[in-house]
């Protein structure tokens, strides 16, 4: 194993940037006050969050700093916006979501249709892309909340939230979106928008685990999840994670700074990597719509193999990405984004994630256009699906 | 990431016997695309003395597969058809030093691709062993009630998600779930002992003598209870039962724990579970 890990799991989760622990560092040890107290001790930590929320206002282009609600986390942020969305109409029984949702959202659905609320979940294509025709049809005034991701984690893809929060506002239907994925890595503009709410993560742009933020646009009716305090305005109880908001904030600052690079200099270490890996192996292709993706990820299934012996190669090799095959998952069924595209079987098991961060460089990027193709090789020689470099199509074991 | 013992990930990495026998005695053709995972093992036997004189395996799979079957082919080799027959699955992962529980299968597959081979071996038509596999449990994985019924026994499984992670079946819509269950709980009563697999709380076992329930409780806490108090310094002392009413009290490290509320519901729990299930725990004041 390498010292250094080439790091190629960015949509899991990302390092520190060094500038945010340094700022976040005094919130840590010296002034460790508690933003809601009367003196000047206090008061100083209060002032750095409210430099935070206006940092994570400017990564949105939000309007006003009440917008802005920190949070524990996307999770958090993404059950807050159903469960207020509920609360503020008592009698619309249905919710609209994907089949590709994150697991945040999707894993709700169980416990929502336990309390007699209807999960509608939109089906894609096999680009990954939703079917607007299918969201009108289920749009209806009995609809509480629309709930679609901006992007998808596991290919990138990128949905029309724009435009499906207006068709929402015309019916007068709230309208969430998780933007955790998304954020930092395309333009976010809440001025024009119709998007009532937003949720958002710092662990996904260089901040620490364990903060994340929901936006609320003013005048969205909004109950609060956590009770039992005054903190953000009566919406978010607890005390403050004060060094970890304040990571935040600067992770998004630098965030900002940097969408230039995300789609210009990311972009083009995602696109070398993936035309190289497509170019040298045989039996492999992209998931997703190439056309709408977030600038930093690409998901390559590679038939004929598993994807957990590949990520085992890999990480032998000191180079970390991730996999939608069953086995990686503990789950018996390869990722459930790949499926609703209808990837077939023997792909979905085959496909991996590498997702980019802008702390990668092309020579890690040439490193594992070189690597991947023996380790493929490597696997398939082992696969009893495969032989000389083609797929064998009569295997079919007669004890299955 | 999984917790693969160091035997697991060195055959994984460096795979004994990989390729194919041209000429195999035998063939075992096990698994599927669709699940994820899929092995062919060939072997070739002495015709005189009945001895695996070389085995190859062809897998595709996860980590733990490849080990598996690796595994597989390094303890047959050398052992006559007849020994080999008498490998189980469990075999197979006590070779690996273990496998985590999600990965129980990987053996299972291994085991299930040695069996088919020595039935193809002795000529045995597949079609009637398939015949003999019984009804099919899983739609999802293609799994038969014969080799759940045979994996239940010889891994003692008592709940459904046991029997997942060792088959696979019932792992993806999970319709299966009542017959597995009933299947878990017709395994243990042929070896003499009632077992509840259902999701739901136990519901209102027979009645019960005091005298049993008195019995059954002192036997849970003494051998479910205290030992894993022990393992942080802790002890239980049994002072009443009035009822369904259970007074004990805490001693050692226990004493003293700021959380000794979560370990009351932790022993009210276990003795719900095993005892009766409207038990309450009392802890005695200082």
């Amino acid at each position: 194993m390498n010292d250094k890990v080439i790091y190629m799991d960015n949509n899991a989760t990302t390092r520190v940037a060094d500038e945010v622990f340094e700022e976040m560092k005094p919130y840590l040890t010296e002034l460790y006050g508690n933003p809601s107290s009367m003196h000047t001790f206090g008061g100083q930590v209060g002032k750095k969050v409210a430099e935070a929320r206006d940092r994570v206002m400017k990564l949105i282009a939000a309007e006003y700093d009440t917008e802005v609600i920190f949070t524990s986390c996307g999770t958090e942020s993404n059950s807050t916006a159903i469960f207020s969305a509920l609360q503020v109409f008592p009698d619309r029984k249905e919710i609209i979501t994907t089949r590709v949702e994150h697991p945040a959202i999707l894993s709700l659905a169980p416990y929502l249709e336990k309390q007699g609320i209807a999960v509608v979940q939109l089906k894609v294509d096999s680009d990954g892309r939703l079917d607007m025709d299918e969201y009108a049809h289920f749009l209806n005034e009995n609809t509480a909340l629309v709930s679609i991701m901006t992007a998808n984690n596991e290919t990138g893809v990128i949905f029309p939230v724009e435009e499906m929060a207006r068709m929402a506002k015309e019916k007068g239907v709230l309208f969430h979106t998780d933007a955790v994925q998304a954020a930092g890595k395309i333009p976010i503009d809440m001025r024009e928008s119709a998007i009532d709410m937003l949720s958002l993560s710092g662990h996904k742009v260089h901040a620490p685990k364990g903060v994340g933020a929901l936006y609320v646009r003013r005048g969205t009716r909004f109950r609060p999840f956590l009770r039992g305090g005054h903190q953000e305005r009566n919406r978010r109880a607890g005390t403050e994670n004060v060094a970890s908001i304040i990571a935040m904030g600067k992770a998004v600052e630098i965030a900002v700074a940097h969408l230039g690079e995300e789609a210009g200099r990311v972009r083009e270490m995602r696109d070398r990597l993936e035309k190289g890996i497509i170019e040298a192996i045989p039996r492999a292709f992209i998931n997703g719509d190439i056309e709408n993706r977030l600038p930093n990820t690409t998901n390559i299934s590679f038939e004929f193999v598993e994807g957990e012996g590949i990520l085992l190669l890999l990480n032998d090799l000191g180079i970390a990405a991730s996999s939608g095959s069953a086995c990686t998952s503990g789950s018996l069924e390869p990722s459930h984004v790949l499926r609703a595209m209808g990837v077939p079987f023997t792909a979905a098991h085959g496909s991996i994630r590498f997702s980019l961060s802008r702390y990668n460089s092309m020579d890690e990027v040439e490193y594992v256009i070189k690597n991947l193709p023996p380790i493929i090789e490597k696997l398939r020689s082992i696969s009893p699906f495969w032989k000389d470099g083609a797929p064998i199509a009569e295997f079919d074991p007669q004890y299955k | 990431m999984w917790d693969y013992t160091d035997k697991v990930k060195e055959l994984f990495l460096h795979p004994k016997n990989v390729g194919v026998i041209e000429d195999a005695d035998a063939v075992g053709d096990v698994g599927s695309i669709t699940c994820g995972d899929a092995l062919k093992l060939m072997l070739k036997i002495d015709k005189e003395t009945e001895k695996i004189v070389d085995a190859k395996f062809q897998t595709f799979g996860c980590g733990s597969a490849i080990a598996s079957s690796s595994a597989l082919t390094e303890m047959i080799i050398g052992k006559t058809v007849e020994e080999a027959e008498r490998v189980t699955n469990q075999d197979i992962a006590d070779f690996l030093g273990g496998l985590p529980r999600e990965k129980m299968h990987c053996s299972v597959l291994g085991q299930e691709a040695l069996e088919v081979a020595i039935a193809n071996y002795r000529g045995v038509d597949l079609k009637k062993i398939e015949e003999e596999e019984g009804p099919l449990v899983c739609q999802c994985f293609g799994i038969h009630e014969k080799l759940i019924e045979k994996t239940v026994m010889e891994n003692d499984l008592k709940t459904v998600e046991e029997v997942t992670n060792y088959t696979k079946a019932g792992g993806a819509c999970q319709t299966c779930h009542p017959t597995i269950e009933d299947i878990i709980e017709r395994v243990w009563k042929a070896k003499g002992q009632e077992v509840h697999v259902k999701d739901e709380a136990p519901k209102a076992k027979p009645a019960m003598t005091n005298l049993k329930k008195i019995a059954l409780i002192t036997e849970t806490i003494e051998k479910e209870i205290r030992p894993i108090l022990a393992q942080d310094g802790g002890d239980i002392e049994l002072l009443d039962i009035n009822g369904n009413e259970v007074l004990v009290a805490l001693r050692g490290q226990c004493s003293s724990c700021k959380s000794a509320y979560y370990t009351v519901e932790g022993i009210e729990e276990k003795l719900r579970e095993m005892v009766y299930p409207d038990i309450v725990v009392k802890l005695q004041k200082d």
